[in-house]
C-alpha cells in the first residue's frame, strides 16, 4: 500500500514535471519562432520601431552579398514589393543588425513621390549576422525580411594601430 | 567642404521613375574605435541626408554608425516636373553639405 502510494506519487511527479518541460519547451519555442533566433538587442531595437504591431515576414528583399571579405563596405539594396500608389505605399524602411555595437544602420522615409521602393547604401558589419530590415505600409501594417551575411574581416571594432 | 557626387538623369519623360545616386567623401568614424594614443576616437558621422525635388522631400535617411565611410545612397523618383533637386547632408560637428541638380522633364 505504501509503495503503491509512493510509486504512485513518484509517477505523478514524473508526469507533471514532464508535462512542465513540455509547456517550458512550447513556450520557447513560441517565443523564438516568429522572428529567428536573433539577439535581445534586436528585439528590443524591433519593438522600440514598430511598438506593439505586429510584424510580418514577406514582401521586403535585401540584396546582399552572402560572403563578404570585407566587413567596411558591404553593399546593400532592400527593396519592397509595394505598387507605391498614393492609397498603397512604403512609409519607411529600417535597417538593422544583430551583432554590430548599435543595432541600428538606417532608417529611410518614402512616399508615394518614391514610384519605387527600393534603395541602395553600404553599411559596416562588425561580424557574420543577420541583417533585417522593416517595412512601414501606409495601412499601417509591418512587414520584414532578412538575410545572412557571412563577414571574414569584420569593421568598426578593430583598432586603428595593431 | 566635402566633395560629393550627384548622379541623376538630364532629361526624362513625365511620370518616369529615375533613380538619384549620391556619393559623398565624409570618414563616418563610429565612435567605437580607440586611437594611437589609446583614447576613443569621438563618433563624426552624416546623421541625416534629405532630397527634396522642387522643394518637396521626396527622401529622407536617417544614417547611423554603421553606415560606411563615404555614404553612397542610391533611391528612386517620379519625375515630374522640371527643376532642381537638393540633396542635403548634416551631420555630427556641424557638419552641412548641400548640392543641386537639374533635371529636364520633358
Amino acid at each position: 500500500m505504501a509503495t503503491d502510494r509512493s510509486a504512485a506519487t513518484r509517477r505523478d511527479f514524473l508526469a507533471r514535471s514532464g508535462c512542465l518541460a513540455g509547456s517550458a519547451a512550447a513556450l520557447s519555442v513560441m517565443r523564438i519562432a516568429p522572428a529567428g533566433a536573433t539577439p535581445q538587442a534586436l528585439q528590443d531595437a524591433i519593438r522600440q520601431i514598430v511598438g506593439e504591431a505586429a510584424v510580418q515576414p514577406g514582401k521586403v528583399r535585401l540584396d546582399v552579398p552572402a560572403l563578404v571579405e570585407n566587413g567596411n563596405a558591404v553593399p546593400l539594396t532592400v527593396s519592397v514589393d509595394s505598387p507605391m500608389s498614393a492609397a498603397d505605399h512604403v512609409k519607411a524602411v529600417h535597417v538593422l543588425n544583430e551583432k554590430n555595437p548599435q543595432p541600428h544602420v538606417v532608417s529611410v522615409t518614402l512616399g508615394p513621390r518614391a514610384g519605387r521602393a527600393a534603395f541602395s547604401t553600404r553599411i559596416k558589419l562588425a561580424d557574420s549576422q543577420q541583417v533585417v530590415a522593416l517595412a512601414e505600409m501606409s495601412d499601417g501594417s509591418i512587414w520584414s525580411g532578412s538575410a545572412d551575411v557571412i563577414v571574414t574581416l569584420a569593421a568598426c571594432v578593430e583598432d586603428l594601430v595593431r | 567642404m566635402a566633395r560629393a557626387l550627384i548622379k541623376v538623369p538630364a532629361n526624362a519623360r513625365r511620370g518616369d521613375v529615375i533613380e538619384i545616386k549620391t556619393l559623398i567623401s565624409h570618414p563616418m568614424e563610429t565612435g567605437y574605435r580607440v586611437g594611437a594614443n589609446g583614447a576613443m576616437i569621438p563618433r563624426d558621422i552624416i546623421t541625416i541626408f534629405t532630397c527634396a525635388y522642387n522643394g518637396e522631400e521626396v527622401f529622407r535617411a536617417q544614417l547611423s554608425p554603421a553606415i560606411a565611410a563615404n555614404p553612397f545612397l542610391s533611391f528612386f523618383t517620379v519625375a515630374r516636373d522640371s527643376g532642381t533637386l537638393e540633396f542635403r547632408w548634416t551631420g555630427d560637428n556641424g557638419f552641412s553639405a548641400t548640392e543641386t541638380a537639374t533635371i529636364t522633364v520633358a
